[in-house]
């Protein structure tokens, strides 16, 4: 009884992976675009984005993705009614991702921001003197040194997602936690579900983390 | 209309909704006994871990492993929902052994998982602080003739606990954002209020701006109040103004 709901729960292992590994990958892109605009960008575009970094830092995941499934739905559905056309249910999956996406993006906006900080200014004026452009000097010195500073942060708001990544199951999408609740009920056992889904969560990160001391390792000089 | 709903919400979300304490109410309460115990909890695991034997030492790093390696979700899951599982538990609640019959508490379970995941973290960065601890002030303090203890007690443990204020007010901001979980097993904090208001209007847009609006003015009280905190019990490690 209990070992046939195993492959399930390992199903969904799979599915909340994959659910990570988007939002990552959104997180990523928005913390980037947003960190270079921080830095580089027009003023009111920077009062943008701190604003977008301080809001979201400064509210639990669970009511932001509250808010953007419900509330987001509930938009996109009153423009569609707008437009007479009839109404839609989000994708769960697309819409965990943007949500989760766009919140650690805010957490890595801060990552990268200071890691490019970190990269001294003489080396892009040295890049510059050799008459690269401000495109190339990003592109070959600034970018890929910073990329090193920013593993430790990378690897700590990664891990930080991955575990928020549980709160989907609440949206109604069956990810490991979401099985393990059913198959709890079925078999009166949810503690035995429950742990095991927690030591699937020890394996990922436990992975991740040699990963990244890995990854550590071989760029740092 | 709108604007009416909004206000109509108001009490709930501070204080009460006519039959029992809600919204900011439960979410503080949630994060002061959860912050306090946590708090000390860890700073004792702290203690354990760098000055203890090596097995104690051991067992706490497995302790913080778990707790730091797994969602707080499932934490609170195993501890409200899972535990019906064991007979021991299950026997305990038919019997009315107070001991047990805690664990049915929602607001114990919750206070519980809250207190042993911020304990996790807390530990950690105390551990690194006493073990990172000046050399300069424990070889002072044992010039002085001072015992190990006394030197912990005296010395490291005031100068790490100052230093840790920076990184603790994060902690602090997490575990208030934690307590948002609490509307899980069946609490009314400020995100149950917002949920339930949700459910009875199918209006997602007021109920959980107020909620976001309300943790955000939270979140930036608290993080004035451990701005404060630092200018007063951090002013030594400041440069001296001339």
């Amino acid at each position: 009884m209990v070992s046939s709901y195993l492959p399930l729960i390992l199903g969904g292992a799979l599915l909340s992976l994959r659910v990570a590994l988007a939002s990552l990958l959104l997180a990523l892109l928005f913390g980037l675009t947003n960190a270079s605009i921080k830095l580089f960008g027009p003023p009111w575009l920077r009062a943008v984005s701190v604003t977008y970094t301080t809001v979201i830092r400064g509210i639990p995941e669970l009511v932001m993705m509250l808010l953007l499934f419900f509330g987001g739905e509930k938009l996109f559905n009153l423009g569609l009614a707008a437009l007479d056309l009839p109404a839609v249910e989000f994708n769960k999956f697309a819409a965990g991702v943007l949500t989760i996406g766009f919140i650690y993006g805010a957490y890595y906006t801060e990552t990268f921001r200071s890691a490019f900080l970190a990269v001294p200014k003489g080396q892009l004026e040295a890049g510059l003197a050799f008459g690269m452009s401000p495109w190339r000097v990003f592109r070959s010195i600034l970018f890929p040194q910073m990329l090193r500073y920013a593993l430790p942060g990378i690897n700590n708001n990664w891990l930080a997602l991955l575990k928020s990544a549980a709160l989907v199951s609440l949206i109604g999408l069956e990810d490991m936690g979401w099985l393990a609740e059913q198959a709890g009920r079925a078999t009166q056992q949810p503690f035995l579900f429950y742990f095991v889904v927690c030591l699937i969560y020890l394996a990922i990160t436990a992975t991740s983390g040699g990963a990244f001391r890995w990854l550590g390792r071989r760029y740092n000089y | 209309m709108l604007m009416d709903d909004v206000i109509k919400a108001v009490p709930s979300f501070l204080w009460s909704d006519g039959t029992q304490w809600t919204g900011l109410v439960v979410t503080a309460k949630l994060f002061l006994y959860a912050g306090a115990i946590g708090m000390t909890l860890a700073v004792l695991l702290a203690l354990l871990k760098v000055y203890g034997p090596k097995p104690v030492s051991w067992a706490i790093g497995a302790f913080s492993y778990f707790f730091r390696g797994t969602p707080l979700f499932l934490q609170l899951m195993l501890i409200y929902y899972g535990l019906s599982q064991f007979d021991i538990v299950s026997n305990g609640w038919q019997d009315g052994n107070r001991f047990w019959l805690l664990f049915r508490d929602a607001t114990f379970c919750a206070v519980l998982a809250y207190v042993l995941n911020t304990a996790a973290y807390a530990l950690e960065i105390l551990a690194g602080a006493f073990a990172q601890y000046p050399k300069e002030e424990i070889a002072a303090a044992e010039a002085y003739g001072m015992s190990r203890w006394t030197t912990i007690r005296r010395i490291v443990l005031p100068g790490a606990l100052r230093r840790v204020i920076p990184v603790f007010s994060n902690e602090m901001v997490f575990l208030l954002h934690a307590t948002a979980l609490s509307s899980t097993v069946t609490l009314m904090d400020m995100t149950g209020v917002a949920r339930t208001l949700y459910a009875d209007t199918y209006s997602p847009f007021y109920p959980f701006l107020m909620a976001a609006a309300l943790y955000l003015c939270c979140t930036f009280a608290l993080l004035a109040l451990f701005r404060g905190a630092e200018r007063r019990w951090l002013a030594f490690l400041r440069p001296r103004q001339s």
